[in-house]
């Protein structure tokens, strides 16, 4: 057997997709299913005082209308701090603007919508907290950062003593705006009783997670709730939260006693699930005359909600932490409450944000010690990371930087602003560092031989568009030593065994393992199956002697003594062999920093007068551990880089100053690059076996290729026109000189 | 959204009698806008008169210029050879909005009567005086950046995002109506383009010299603007897919080396096709050379009114002024 794992096979569901025949939480056919339109809050602050439903409830079959008066109590308190469990209707608290108040329920969703958009409301309002720069006073440090895992502060040697002495010293302060997720696949769930058991179809990210969330809220024991999402339309992490309106969808179809569907709009995507939250980021960089890192603050500050929702901190420093070699280091992390939703991760969360103004602020050194911008990153490369003081599992940045600039042909530019010119088009090339960690968590699957000897291999993860479904068909094929086309894998019900939320890249890493580990499983119950059997080809053998190779069990020293894994079945009477295995990381952190890294490199072309800005070439060259699927990891790649050209130069959620609406929830003024914004993207994938990290050796793909984007593009930007933009994005406005 | 009935005329009389038929009713012919403010509950009629058996689907050409019926696809429009040989910047301004899809569907008589894009419009979650009048105006303490700086009043100031328009001002356009007359029976009227928006005022809410039941049936591009030297340049952050920042439509008689006349209208700047009388007076008679075209741009700002994000578009509009101006004359 050839191995595939690696090959640039197509995806398994390519076809499925591009005809329409992959179901969408959505799109299954329920019976009977009633339809839910959510009506949110226009005030920010302050509480419900009334509601005038008569004109909704007198539209033809609206069926329940729920409100802070009428509905179910859910258990909120019992549930726990990592379930979010607001807005779930339970009181008349309102805390942001678009917040959900009530739920309409009709038989049509047409008429649901109608009734809806006839719900009025009357509040008793407070006065709001909007804008993050009056509210700086407030600011405090988060109580769980990294769920508690360590605290959002670290410093290391004297940085307040390298600032002093030092020849170079910059204080830059950046920001970031608040962005949204905008997947193609709005949120959708469909929820189902039958008794006291659950079902919902739902858009998620987070199987496992949707299952406890919603067995904590209405208290009843997980195994009594399945849910199903075998296809994501982009997630891009504002699926990974089990969101209110998943339990509100629920609490509807119990009062009205039939299945309810529940689709968010595109408007109210922008206060229901999470967003990045905006950041005010102040770095300060000591230096040595010839650009060596002497000292490095990162004090960053990101936008919350009020305190009573949650927490979700925006870890920009920690990448500050570990990337550069530099002996006086200090980090912090604070959080501004305002009027506003929940923030949650969006693709890098830190990383991408985080890496804006770190890689700004290298340029910036870059430029002050008058060094090229990549021959000063090379000069504090850090061979090891220096905040955790241990080596790195690997690390090929050295390879990345080189590669990519190769292809870039980074040795031809010239340093002066403005000096490289395409007759009177000003051109700019610029460059950063892209790092994430290695995420892994505890997985497991499932493996059926059926009775012609076809695998199916099942695990309760999550298929965001990624490629979880080809790639960890490639892992099994080449563990099983079978054709790739009898190899089946299914994802996307929690009936199958568990796994973690698809986040943080780790879903390779962490299911991966998984695999392989149900695949050894499997073998061991075929191998003592096949010895066990009467006048077995390989009777009188030991398990250490067989193998697995085609769908044959055989005997290795002997191949013609071997027993097709079908006629093994038949012969016991079996119509199917299971077995689940599991796999979970070890201490292998504790030895090692485990990270992926990569350069990007980015050139623009702006109009001298017009100060247009468009991106002209892209070279993103990455080393993320074993590259599982060529084609995959490169489409990986190229989304990741389009997401960071448009947080660099076009998205921002717009919100108004005094009563925090968003004034472009939609997606013609949330402006998203379209294809004639997007060049031609060259990706370079280093090839780095990594036995360390995992026993697949992957390290995820999800968010690198997004990270070090913006700040490649905001260090092109001012080396085509000398005006150096720290705040996102980057649009015409601000390089009007 | 509302629920709404349709009818479906096959003339103007049929037309107009529909929509009289009905206190809430609305005319819709490609619907890429009003569908959308129908789905958010901006526009909630209850009787949709739907113009498309109306015979305005032919662009036809004569001794006084071209008659384009207000129900050709801003596609087709596009398209049309013998247009786009006389006037190309009818083209130029057509290719630069939406997207083919929604040229595909959208009408050019329907591309004249879109609604602003301003946020607070199009949510009805907001105050707003042009969509419910004496609600206020929170855009102009609010967001702004994309709003007027021309023409607004103390109760709006939404800018008009058509593209066409633009164009279409600069080349003198009329726009044929016909519908009810104020005394009885029927009535056909042509209104200069540049007449037949309304500045804001005290009436955002009106928008357009139409009067009750009336319709757009053709646009007439007169001869004398055929054949000159002209040019659509239209500025946005994303490259494609996005309303105009801002927008220049110049359209120059020349002989010579010199400018005979000029007409210049500006879009994503003015509550309606932002003419500029004293930029065309400047260029008048002047020489087609980059120190005239500053001179004249210069009075470009006169009688701006930025707020406090979008003064940027009095530089940048006279930088897209300066350019449309050199590549038209080049």
């Amino acid at each position: 057997m050839t191995p595939v794992t690696g090959l640039p096979i197509d995806r398994r569901d390519g076809r499925l997709k591009v005809t329409g025949g992959a179901k969408y939480a959505a799109e299954f056919d329920i019976d009977n299913v009633a339809h839910a339109v959510l009506v949110q809050s226009t005030a920010a602050s302050g509480r419900i005082a009334g509601f005038d439903l008569a004109a909704a409830e007198g539209v033809p079959g609206v069926l329940a209308i729920l409100t802070p008066q009428n509905a179910p109590r859910l258990a909120v308190a019992a549930a726990g701090e990592h379930v979010v469990a607001f807005p779930l209707l339970q009181d008349n608290r309102v805390d942001y603007n678009g917040q959900h108040i009530a739920v309409v329920v009709a038989d049509t969703l047409e008429r649901a919508q109608y009734a809806a958009s006839l719900v009025k409301a009357t509040y008793h309002e407070g006065e709001p907290a909007i804008r993050m720069a009056d509210a700086l006073a407030e600011a405090y440090a988060p109580k769980h950062f990294r769920n508690g895992a360590r605290p959002p502060d670290s410093r290391r040697g004297d940085p307040e003593a390298a600032w002093d002495g030092a020849a170079i010293r910059l204080d830059l302060t950046y920001r970031t705006p608040v962005e949204h997720h905008n997947p193609m696949e709005p949120h959708a769930t469909i929820a189902l009783w039958q008794g006291n058991r659950l079902t919902v179809y739902s858009a998620t990210q987070g199987i496992d997670a949707s299952q406890h969330t919603l067995a904590a809220l209405f208290a009843i024991k997980p195994d009594a709730v399945r849910v199903i999402c075998p296809f994501v339309g982009g997630g891009f992490g504002c699926k990974g939260v089990t969101w209110p309106h998943v339990a509100l969808t629920a609490m509807a179809a119990r009062q009205v006693g039939r299945p309810v569907k529940l689709v968010l709009s595109r408007a109210q995507m922008y206060t229901s699930n999470g967003y990045r939250p905006q950041t005010i980021q102040r770095i300060r960089i000591a230096a040595s005359p010839d650009g060596r890192l002497l000292g490095l603050r990162h004090d960053g500050i990101s936008e919350m909600s009020l305190p009573a929702i949650g927490e979700f901190s925006e870890p920009v420093g920690l990448a500050t932490e570990m990337l550069y070699a530099c002996p006086n280091v200090a980090v912090t992390h604070r959080l501004v409450p305002l009027n506003a939703p929940l923030p949650t991760f969006m693709r890098a969360p830190g990383e991408a944000s985080g890496s804006f103004a770190l890689e700004s602020a290298i340029d910036e050194l870059a430029a002050a010690a008058g060094v090229d911008p990549l021959g000063l990153r090379l000069l504090n490369y850090a061979e090891t990371d220096p905040h955790e003081r241990k080596p790195f599992s690997s690390k090929s940045l050295r390879q990345c930087y080189a590669a990519g600039a190769e292809a870039f042909g980074w040795a031809r530019r010239t340093p002066e602003p403005g000096s490289m010119r395409d007759g009177d088009t000003l051109i700019g090339w610029g460059m950063a560092t892209a790092t994430y960690p290695m995420n892994r968590s505890k997985a497991s699957a499932r493996l059926i031989f059926g009775p012609n000897g076809d695998v199916v291999v099942q695990s309760a993860t999550q298929d965001l568009g990624t490629g979880t479904y080809t790639v960890m068909a490639q892992l099994a094929a080449d563990a099983l030593r079978m054709p790739i086309h009898r190899v089946h894998f299914e994802l996307g019900d929690s009936l199958f065994p568990n796994a973690p939320i698809s986040g943080g890249s780790q879903s390779a890493a962490s299911v991966g393992p998984a695999v392989l580990a149900t695949v050894d499983a499997a073998k061991q119950k075929l191998f003592a199956l096949a010895l066990a059997s009467n006048r077995s080809a390989v009777a009188g053998s030991t398990a250490a002697d067989l193998a697995l190779e085609d769908g044959f069990v055989l005997v290795r020293a002997a191949p013609h003594r071997r027993i097709s894994v079908a006629a093994l079945l038949a012969k016991n009477g079996l119509d199917r062999l299971e077995a689940v295995g599991s796999a979970a990381p070890g201490d292998e952190k504790q030895h090692y920093s485990m990270h992926s890294f990569g350069a990007q490199f980015a050139e623009v072309r702006i109009d001298p007068a017009l100060r247009e800005i468009r991106v002209s070439r892209l070279v993103g060259a990455f080393a993320a551990g074993r590259i599982l699927n060529a084609k995959a990891a490169r489409s990986q790649a190229i989304g990741g880089i389009v997401f960071g050209v448009g947080m660099a130069l076009l998205e921002q959620t717009q919100i108004d100053p005094n009563v925090g609406r968003v004034t472009n929830p939609n997606v013609a003024e949330y402006l998203m690059p379209v294809h004639a914004d997007i060049p031609d993207i060259e990706t370079i994938f280093i090839d780095e076996r990594d036995s360390l990290v995992n026993p697949v050796g992957v390290k995820g793909l999800g968010e690198l290729p997004i990270v070090g984007v913006a700040a490649a593009l905001a260090n092109a930007v001012y080396h085509a026109t000398g005006v150096r933009v720290r705040d996102l994005p980057i649009r015409i406005d601000k390089i009007l000189v | 959204m509302q629920p709404f009935t349709l009818a479906a005329p096959g003339d103007v009389a049929g037309a107009t009698a529909a929509a009289a038929s009905a206190a809430d009713a609305k005319y819709i012919a490609g619907g890429t806008d009003l569908v959308q403010l129908m789905k958010d509950g901006v526009e909630r009629p209850q009787h949709l008169v739907d113009l498309a058996g109306l015979p305005f689907d032919r662009i036809e050409f004569g001794a006084d210029g071209a008659r384009i019926g207000a129900l050709v696809r801003m596609s087709d429009a596009a398209d049309d050879a013998e247009l786009r040989r006389r006037w190309p910047i009818i083209a130029e301004a057509l290719l630069a909005s939406a997207s083919p899809q929604l040229r595909n569907m959208a009408t050019m008589g329907g591309n004249l009567l879109q609604r602003t894009r301003c946020g607070y419009f199009r949510d009805t979650g907001f105050p707003c005086n042009k969509r419910a009048p004496g609600s206020g105006c929170p855009a102009i303490a609010g967001d702004n950046r994309g709003l007027a700086i021309f023409g607004g009043s103390a109760h709006c100031v939404a800018t008009h995002p058509s593209d066409l328009a633009v164009a279409l001002a600069a080349l003198d356009a009329v726009v044929e109506l016909s519908g009810p007359a104020p005394q009885g029976g029927a009535a056909t009227r042509r209104v200069a383009l540049g007449e037949f928006h309304l500045l804001p005022g005290d009436t955002p809410e009106r928008e357009t010299v139409l009067r009750p039941g009336e319709i757009i049936t053709a646009i007439l591009v007169p001869a004398e603007t055929a054949g000159l030297h002209s040019h659509y340049l239209k500025v946005r952050d994303r490259a494609s897919f996005e309303f105009a920042l801002v927008s220049a439509a110049v359209v120059v008689g020349m002989t010579g080396g010199r400018i005979d006349r000029a007409r210049v209208a500006m879009g994503g700047v003015g509550a309606k096709p932002w003419r500029l009388p004293a930029v065309e007076a400047a260029l008048a008679g002047a020489p087609a050379t980059p120190s005239a075209f500053a001179a004249a741009a210069a009075h470009a700002a006169e009688g701006a009114q930025p707020l406090s994000q979008n003064r940027f578009k009095i530089a940048l509009m006279q930088r897209a002024l300066m350019r449309a101006l050199t590549i038209a004359t080049a």
